[in-house]
């Protein structure tokens, strides 16, 4: 892997790990299968540009990108709360939905962002190279809101979400509404899943109707390798797992992609497999681990 | 202070199977009561715990606390007054979650849950205090998860739970069934304890006759989703078993007997 290729893994493990975060918080803590993210991703990305683009502030951009995903995750909660849609269902119906909106708002399938201000532009003028300003801006940015995240699990609020994933009969004993908590959680996971795809489409210079696909399998995969190698106990740990698993697959999809043998090699849309192979070779690795102890 | 009037829940209705599980039941509990149900499977006991706790809204009739209707309510909102324990010991607590942050969520029942943090250095003092009385040593493990406690240990944690902020009613169905009858004594008697510490108005249903006579001030049978035997105070205390068995078995020689009519 050449030097310019880790430092590319890297920026993408930060910018695409608060992606993850919101993953982890619909999958592992409100146990709420969400595949709202592959349209919630770019309808960050679309909303962040189209502001861009029209004269906004790239960080107020950023703001309105969360509250773009969050309104998409409320919808998605909503369908499955009140309207007693399954939640997988409802999840794939709100992402179908995105698709037309995503276009609908960029008023085309794409938007560039060349030679536009994005959220880089304070951190290159303070005289820092290129290559080391946007993974440092970018981890910066990630650790904060994963910092956050933590603190606002350990919250009332935040205790109420996790025992609502663990035990929703329990919670609903203990006076919580349920449905206002799932709402709360799932808004949250795409806020955050909106907000990395802000970034995304900031770092690459342009948003995509189309980036979206895979998300929910990237973050997946991100989870369980975080979870394999850091563990899942306590709060922090699970947190901090699930941006530092996000690294070491974008790492690992980096290496997959710089690996030659003779004239074969991978290409991009290989990915696909190789993420499916990941994921499964992270659930089935703890299991041999175990049978390989109990010898 | 609260009161069924021609209270009615249906099972499956318009179809079929529908099952009449309640009917037209009039019943009032006054405050301080501390009343045991039993009943033959199918009776009705658990439906009517879960009507009034809200996992199930009736098909007819009224649901008075303090002469206000709730019989609609939901059961987040009922939560605030009303307090459960349930007979399958993992439904009451959260295995994933310590035994602080459980005590920290069942503190706030009746309050607003906002962005304070949730265990606060000032509670752990009281969950440490109510767990000794536990006598398990549980108030040294206030960091360890639920789920490895054992499933009596989890009930006493329940039982604790659910009266830390005290309940205008406890609710406790079948409590102690899926327990080993040593761990179900000791449930037992922790639950005499504090219903009598905090003066609850407490609704026991069990399986076990001799718990239904030996504890509370009040008895009922349910059969077929009505009230057939309601006696309290003195009467209560000088009923025998044999008295229960014997109405019980009335019950089934009418039941043969109509059956006997249908197929004759």
């Amino acid at each position: 892997m050449t030097w310019y290729a880790f430092i590319g893994a890297l920026e993408q493990g930060f910018v695409y790990g608060i992606m993850v975060l919101g993953v982890y918080l619909t999958f592992r803590v409100l146990d709420f299968p969400d595949l709202t993210v592959d349209g919630s991703l770019p309808l960050g990305a679309s909303v962040s540009a189209v502001a861009i683009t029209n004269g906004v502030n790239p960080f107020v951009s950023l703001a309105l990108a969360a509250l773009a995903g969050f309104g998409a995750g409320m919808v998605t909660a909503l369908l499955n709360t009140k309207l007693k849609i399954l939640h997988l269902l409802a999840s794939i119906l709100t992402m179908i939905a995105l698709y037309s909106i995503n276009i609908r708002i960029m008023d085309g399938p794409n938007v560039s962002l060349l030679g536009v201000d994005t959220i880089l532009d304070p951190v290159m003028a303070s005289g820092l190279p290129g290559y080391l300003a946007a993974p440092i801006m970018y981890a910066v940015i990630a650790l904060g809101i994963t910092l956050a995240i933590i603190w606002f699990l350990h919250t009332e609020l935040g205790q109420a979400l996790m025992a609502t994933g663990d035990n929703a009969q329990m919670i609903t004993s203990q006076g919580v509404n349920t449905h206002t908590i799932i709402i709360l959680g799932v808004g949250l996971s795409n806020a955050l899943v909106a907000f990395s795809g802000a970034l995304v489409a900031q770092n690459q210079g342009a948003s995509d109707v189309n980036m979206g696909v895979g998300t929910i399998i990237a973050g997946l995969a991100s989870v369980i390798v975080g979870e394999t190698l850091f563990g899942k106990d306590g709060i922090a740990r699970a947190c901090l797992a699930a941006l530092f698993g996000s690294v070491l697959y974008r790492l690992a999809i980096a290496l997959a992609l710089g690996v030659k043998l003779g004239r074969f090699s991978f290409t991009p849309s290989d990915l696909n497999l190789i993420t499916a192979l990941l994921v499964v070779m992270a659930l089935v690795a703890p299991k041999i681990k175990a049978r390989l102890q109990a010898r | 202070m609260i009161e069924l009037k021609a209270f009615t829940k249906y099972f499956h209705k318009g179809s079929v199977n529908e099952v009449l599980a309640l009917e037209q039941v009039d019943f009032a509990i006054e405050r301080g009561d501390f009343i045991t149900i039993i009943g033959s499977n199918g009776a009705g006991k658990s439906t009517l715990l879960n009507c009034l706790a809200g996992t199930c809204n009736p098909d007819g009739g009224e649901l008075l606390l303090d002469k206000k209707d709730i019989a609609h309510w939901p059961e987040y909102r009922r939560a605030k007054f009303i307090s459960r324990v349930f007979q399958d010991p993992l439904l009451g607590t959260c295995g994933s979650l310590s035994i602080e942050q459980n005590m920290a969520l069942a503190l706030r029942r009746t309050r607003r849950r906002g962005l304070a943090i949730g265990v606060k250095a000032a509670d752990r003092a009281t969950f440490r205090q109510v767990l000794k009385k536990l006598g398990l040593g549980l108030e040294n493990r206030l960091r360890d998860r639920v789920g490895l406690l054992s499933g009596g240990q989890r009930q006493a944690l329940t039982m604790l739970m659910a009266t830390l902020v005290r309940p205008e009613i406890l609710l406790l169905d079948e409590h102690t069934a899926a327990l080993d009858p040593k761990t179900a004594r000791q449930i037992l008697a922790l639950t005499e304890t504090i219903v009598g510490e905090q003066q609850l108005t407490t609704l026991m249903v069990t399986h076990n006759m001799n718990h239904a006579l030996k504890y509370g001030n009040r008895l009922i049978m349910l059969h077929r989703g009505q009230i057939i035997f309601d006696i309290q105070g003195e009467e209560k205390t000088s009923l025998k078993k044999e008295d229960l068995i014997a109405r019980f078995y009335d019950l089934k020689r009418e039941e043969l007997a109509s059956d006997r009519m249908l197929l004759g």
